[in-house]
């Protein structure tokens, strides 16, 4: 801010960029942390880089895991089977969140006719929360199919994704019910008050500001999920888990383990971030303060 | 004497053991505004509640133009949507614009279509004086005007009879106001009220009879003045000059 009209007036000039006193004590405290944060995070990457080759056997594991030849080789077939789990994935999300809703809502209801609903709804979050979801994929995937007599119906692909379904649906729902019952009780009142049926006033008071708030917990379920999909591959399809597998075994090497790590943590760390800014604005919006 | 727009019939209500509203008599007759007064605690907001049948009366009758709304197992919806009630604090839906709180009601339960329901409730709005604040969100409104908003919400669906539950105890001071204001706006119109209030200044100013409660039962009512003026129990006494000593009359 140079020369300004009232540079050589009487009065005082206060600049344009001065600061308020809090304001240059925050700068100062930035850059104080963000030196500090350097110099830790260089003292401990020099310590992996230096300590780590000098493992007694690390060449060995750097031959068997990190061989960069393989690993380019590998690397664009591992990609193309990713698009399976990409797909689904891709599928499987819907089907959830619809499944998830009905299971939330089911359980919200009150009326003593839809008695068998609710308690359905409880044994099933209850059963399936309560299996770990490889059972469920083994379960599903390989019982399920001896009902039929056709083959259409022994697609793994598809029991792979109603037990991955089957599953998750159990967890977000419970996320889901976490959300409606967030909402106060004086919102019902009010929505009851002018009339509204329970039906009318779950769909638009208390559903629209139950979702808002699971945005953030249901991505971290969906991250989750977008991992276990490489689950299905153990009743079959030859998705990136098991192509890695194949890899493996043809080069006798465990770099396509790694080269498919990559290709996960490619699309996981921005969805794991996403959603970590999801909640921190969430939290924001609804008035709580962090405290450091 | 014309029959009474709104009356409860030794209306009886206990949560557990906490006996609340112990035997309630009271008419209503249309274009009536009374006001309830009493303790915190002595059941003015159960006694609107029950009104609106947000809460099941455990015994008596609740009377609307003479029909029993409080018979068990009746429909409810159909009632409420001839009695408005406005909170204490508010209770506005905060993921909709001020208009949509507003047109909500009569699109979802009048079935009116959404062009006219949100003509109605700008006209509305306008009427409260929030022209300009038709497309904010609740959260970017002042206590008043957010109480405006939920007073017109009610309004909207034309109801019979206003339920008022402490609408002025969550606002500041210098908004309580504007509030008042539309209250004494729907007076003039001829609505019928139930009040219930700390504000006794205005209770003595607005009422056609004022009821104290006490420990869920009317203890005294009568013309504001008696009841200001010259109050018959001991206990009214006591709660007006506690009143007093608060520095709120
Ligand atoms: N939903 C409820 N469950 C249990 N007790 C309640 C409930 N609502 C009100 N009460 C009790 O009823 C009594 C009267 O409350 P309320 O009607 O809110 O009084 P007021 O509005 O006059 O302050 C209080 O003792 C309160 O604790
Ligand atoms: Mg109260």
């Amino acid at each position: 801010m140079g020369s300004g009209p009232f540079r050589n007036s009487a009065h005082p000039v206060i600049p344009m960029d001065s600061q308020t006193r809090r304001e240059a004590y925050e700068q100062r405290q930035r850059r104080r942390s963000i030196v500090i944060a350097s110099a830790s995070t260089a003292v401990v990457i020099a310590t992996i880089v230096v300590l780590v080759p000098r493992a007694p056997r690390w060449d060995r594991v750097k031959k068997s895991f990190f061989d960069g030849d393989i690993f380019t080789d590998s690397f664009p077939r591992l990609l193309e089977a990713f698009w399976l789990d990409i797909k689904i994935f891709a599928w499987s999300v819907p089907l959830i969140f619809a499944l998830s809703l009905a299971i939330a809502v089911s359980r919200n209801t009150r009326s003593p006719a839809l008695f068998p609903l609710r308690a359905a709804a409880v044994i099933y979050t209850d059963v399936f929360r309560g299996i770990p979801v490889i059972l469920t994929i083994f379960l599903v995937g390989f019982g399920v199919p001896g009902l039929f007599e056709s083959r259409a119906w022994s697609n793994p692909l598809i029991w792979g994704s109603a037990a991955l379904i089957l599953s998750y649906s159990a967890y977000v729902s419970e996320e889901i019910r976490a959300g409606i019952e967030g909402v106060h009780e004086s919102q019902r009142a009010a929505a009851r008050s002018l009339g509204m049926s329970s039906t009318q006033t779950m769909a638009s008071v208390i559903l629209p500001q139950a979702l808002r708030r699971i945005v953030p917990p249901m991505m971290n379920s969906l991250v989750s999920l977008q991992k276990d999909v490489a689950l299905v591959s153990l009743i079959g399809p030859v998705e990136i888990l098991r192509q890695a597998g194949l890899d493996k075994s043809k080069f006798a090497n465990f770099t396509p383990y790694v080269a498919a790590a990559v290709i996960f943590l490619m699309v996981t760390i921005p969805c794991t971030r996403l959603a970590d800014y999801l909640l921190n604005r969430e939290r924001r919006r609804t008035g709580a303060t962090t405290v450091s | 004497m014309t029959t009474p727009k709104l009356s409860m019939r030794g209306v009886r209500k206990s949560f557990g053991t906490n006996t609340v509203l112990d035997g309630i008599d009271l008419d209503v007759a249309p274009g009536e505004v009374i006001t309830l007064i009493g303790a915190s605690g002595s059941g003015k907001s159960t006694l609107l509640r029950c009104c609106n049948l947000l809460e099941p009366i455990d015994d008596g009758a609740i009377l609307l133009d003479d029909d029993d709304i409080a018979e068990p197992g009746l429909d409810a919806d159909p009632i409420r949507r001839r009695i408005g009630m406005v909170f204490q604090s508010f209770n506005l839906f905060p993921h909709m614009s001020v208009t949509k709180n507003v047109a909500i009601g009569p699109r979802k339960v009048l079935g009116v279509d959404k062009a006219t329901a949100n003509a109605t409730a700008i006209e509305l709005l306008a009427r409260l004086g929030l022209t300009d604040r038709s497309d904010a969100y609740p959260d970017q409104l002042s206590g008043g005007q957010q109480q405006r908003v939920a007073i017109a919400r009610s309004l909207a669906m034309g109801p019979e009879v206003m339920l008022l539950d402490e609408i002025t105890s969550a606002l500041d001071p210098e908004l309580v106001g504007e509030v008042l204001d539309v209250v004494r706006g729907l007076k003039t119109d001829g609505m019928t009220m139930l009040f219930a209030t700390h504000e006794m200044a205005f209770a003595r100013e607005i009422s056609d009879r004022v009821c104290f409660l006490h420990k869920g039962r009317i203890l005294e009512q009568g013309p504001p003045d008696q009841i200001f003026g010259e109050p018959q129990e001991p206990r009214t006494r006591e709660f007006l000059q506690r009143v007093i000593d608060s520095g709120r009359l």
